[in-house]
């Protein structure tokens, strides 16, 4: 082969190698953004279909839409956080949303999030364990108005 | 903790558009290494290349099938450092010798240890039962090499090999994995108490004395492979793993300074009294000293010749196949980034430092996004594990650093490490695709006698979010 082809096959493997760096910066580039808006727009019709609760669909005015976790038992009982739409931290970590004084809660003990109109509690490996209606909790499960989520000495429910 | 929520899509075909370019590079150095010698297109090539291809494309079905919501850049990745190490040692083989097919062979069986591990294992979080066992296998795979009868005995000054049969195998590569499982499952439960109990001098939370157990444990465990195995660089390995991984745990930066203070002392002392130390270290500071350049054991002619190679390269390289990394000693394995840079010059060494670093990064963003403590901090001591080696190594054959006979992950030959690193990218993959993928809101089986309906099925409640 000519001493030509050897080069130019030289620079071009050179090159292939760049290209192949910046098409996985470029396919990593989604999940630089934040938020979900920006990273992913509006859903199209084919991703409703496949997950029906990313429908934007307006909170239809549901039966009892939750609009505040109340504490009923323990420490902070009587306190009350009001639902917004965003995710909920709560254990004994300082970023925790509820701060529990709790010695039976864990740092970061359970997380609350809205899915759809419902909200679902998930235990993030606490320490020991988190109770919806007395069952532990295994994975994310939907809390209904008025069903006590037990947390170490805490007992918690939402309110519509 | 930032929890993006995005939406859940599984990007297997932007997996597979990037690991299509991703064989492209490992193929196209494959056919570059030989194509002045007439030989770019022997039966070798096809074979090599056909096997590489058809087990990358079985690993992208296998994450289709088991794990869709994975990373799509970690596998084209490993795949492109992996494809261009192949090809870089089948370059390196002098005639006769067979070292690119043996570590053809080995890709192949790390690759397939790989997808067993996704295929069966399906949820990281299970290994949080193995806690204590892997502590105990730990033990007992650096305990191996110096048993007599299984130990391979000391090769190269080093005492880190087993004999299995006709093949040696360095059951410290594996132990990395089983000992970050270990850091990873007591930390995550035992995070709060070490967190919370101490003492504060000025602006730094001392940890009581009893909660420094493991951390004595860890120093004990890598001082005593550097004494017993002569091996520095896993001792670093395994030290930085531990002090990263509860760094990351807690938060305190009181741990890094007692983990420096301790590592500095033991170094220190092991400095002095053992000479294989002392050499290394006075090797690496006299580098250019003829009376050091010519010495042996310890002299630096290795670590001289892979700069004095890198130099001819320069910039663009002297082109795949038409340097002399065969010069240096070991350019397949310990100095394969120094044949590199040889060859590929400074923008290909750049472009493989990159990839690990993109690597790094995404093993790190999988931490990030999943919502347990022990998945995000097995991603972050693996991902970290690989990068700590990759600093070792690039940093020694630089002369960053005194050189140690860690392998770079994915390119170097030999089969421990490849196997070790593919299970590495198994599990990777595994806890990102529990971070990507959506949270699993099925409700729990009725307690007992539904078993008939189907367990993993939603109910129509859940259905009709």
């Amino acid at each position: 082969m000519s001493d030509l082809t050897i080069t130019a096959l030289r620079f071009g493997f050179l090159l292939l190698l760049w290209v192949l760096i910046f098409s996985i910066v470029s396919a990593m580039r989604r999940d630089l953004m934040v938020g979900r808006k920006a990273a992913s727009g509006v859903p199209s019709a084919r991703q409703v279909r496949k997950n029906p609760d990313l429908a934007e669909t307006p909170p239809t005015p549901a039966k009892q839409q939750a609009r505040q976790l109340v504490v009923v038992e323990g420490p902070l009982k009587g306190t009350s956080v009001p639902l917004a739409a965003s995710p909920i931290l709560l254990g004994r970590a300082q970023e925790a949303t509820l701060v529990l004084e709790d010695d039976y809660a864990s740092g970061r003990h359970a997380r609350l999030f809205p899915q759809g109109s419902r909200w679902f509690i998930e235990d993030l490996g606490s320490t020991n364990g988190t109770y919806l209606a007395d069952q532990q909790l295994t994975r994310a499960l939907p809390v209904e108005p008025g069903v006590p989520v037990r947390i170490g000495k805490t007992v918690i429910e939402l309110r519509p | 903790m930032s929890q993006l929520s995005t939406l859940p899509k599984p990007r297997r075909n932007v997996e597979l558009a990037l690991l299509l370019l991703a064989l492209a590079v490992g193929i196209g150095a494959n056919m570059l290494v030989g194509v002045d010698q007439e030989k770019a297109f022997d039966s070798d090539f096809w074979f090599q290349s056909s096997l590489l291809a058809v087990a990358a494309l079985v690993f992208h079905g296998v994450l289709r099938f088991r794990a869709k919501y994975a990373d799509p850049v970690i596998l084209p990745i490993v795949v492109a450092l992996n494809g261009i190490g192949l090809a870089m040692i089948h370059r390196l083989d002098a005639p006769g010798e067979d070292t690119g097919n043996n570590q053809l062979r080995w890709t192949l069986i790390a690759m397939a240890v790989a997808i067993a591990v996704i295929w069966f294992l399906k949820d990281h979080r299970i290994l949080r039962r193995f806690t204590f066992i892997s502590l105990a296998a730990s033990a007992l795979l650096l305990i191996l090499p110096l048993v007599p009868g299984i130990s391979a005995g000391e090769i190269l000054g080093a005492r880190v090999w087993i004999r299995l049969g006709p093949m040696t195998f360095q059951p410290g590569e594996v132990a990395k994995i089983t000992l970050a499982i270990f850091f990873a499952g007591y930390l995550s439960s035992n995070r709060d108490l070490i967190l919370l109990a101490g003492r504060k001098v000025g602006p730094l939370q001392f940890p009581r004395f009893k909660d420094m157990g493991p951390m004595i444990t860890a120093w004990l465990v890598s001082i005593g492979v550097l004494i017993f195995q002569r091996d520095l660089g896993s001792s670093i390995l395994f030290f930085g793993l531990f002090i990263v991984m509860i760094y990351v745990a807690t938060s305190r930066i009181s741990w890094v300074v007692i983990g420096l203070a301790l590592i500095a002392g033991g170094g220190f002392v092991a400095a002095q009294v053992f000479s294989h130390v002392e050499l290394r270290i006075y090797g690496w500071l006299n580098a250019f000293t003829e009376e050091v350049y010519g010495r042996s054991p310890g002299g630096s002619l290795q670590i001289v010749q892979g700069l004095f190679g890198m130099a001819n390269g320069g910039l663009v390289g002297t082109g795949l196949g038409q340097g002399r990394p065969d010069l240096v000693p070991f350019a397949n394995s310990d100095m394969i980034i120094a044949s590199l840079g040889e060859e590929l010059g400074l923008i290909g060494l750049f472009a493989v430092v990159l990839m690990y670093l993109l690597l790094f990064t995404r093993g790190f963003r999988a931490a990030l996004g999943t919502r347990d403590a022990f998945g995000k901090l097995l991603a972050c001591g693996l991902s970290f594990a690989v990068a700590l080696q990759c600093f070792v190594v690039i940093g020694g054959v630089t002369r960053l650093i005194p050189l140690t006979g860690l392998t770079t992950p994915f390119l170097a030959a030999g089969g421990s490490s490849l196997l070790a690193n593919w299970i590495i990218v198994g599990l990777l993959l595994m806890i990102s695709h529990t971070a990507r993928g959506p949270v699993d809101t099925t409700p729990l089986p009725p307690a007992k006698g539904s078993e008939a309906t189907g367990i993993d099925t939603p109910t129509e409640a859940v259905k009709h979010l």
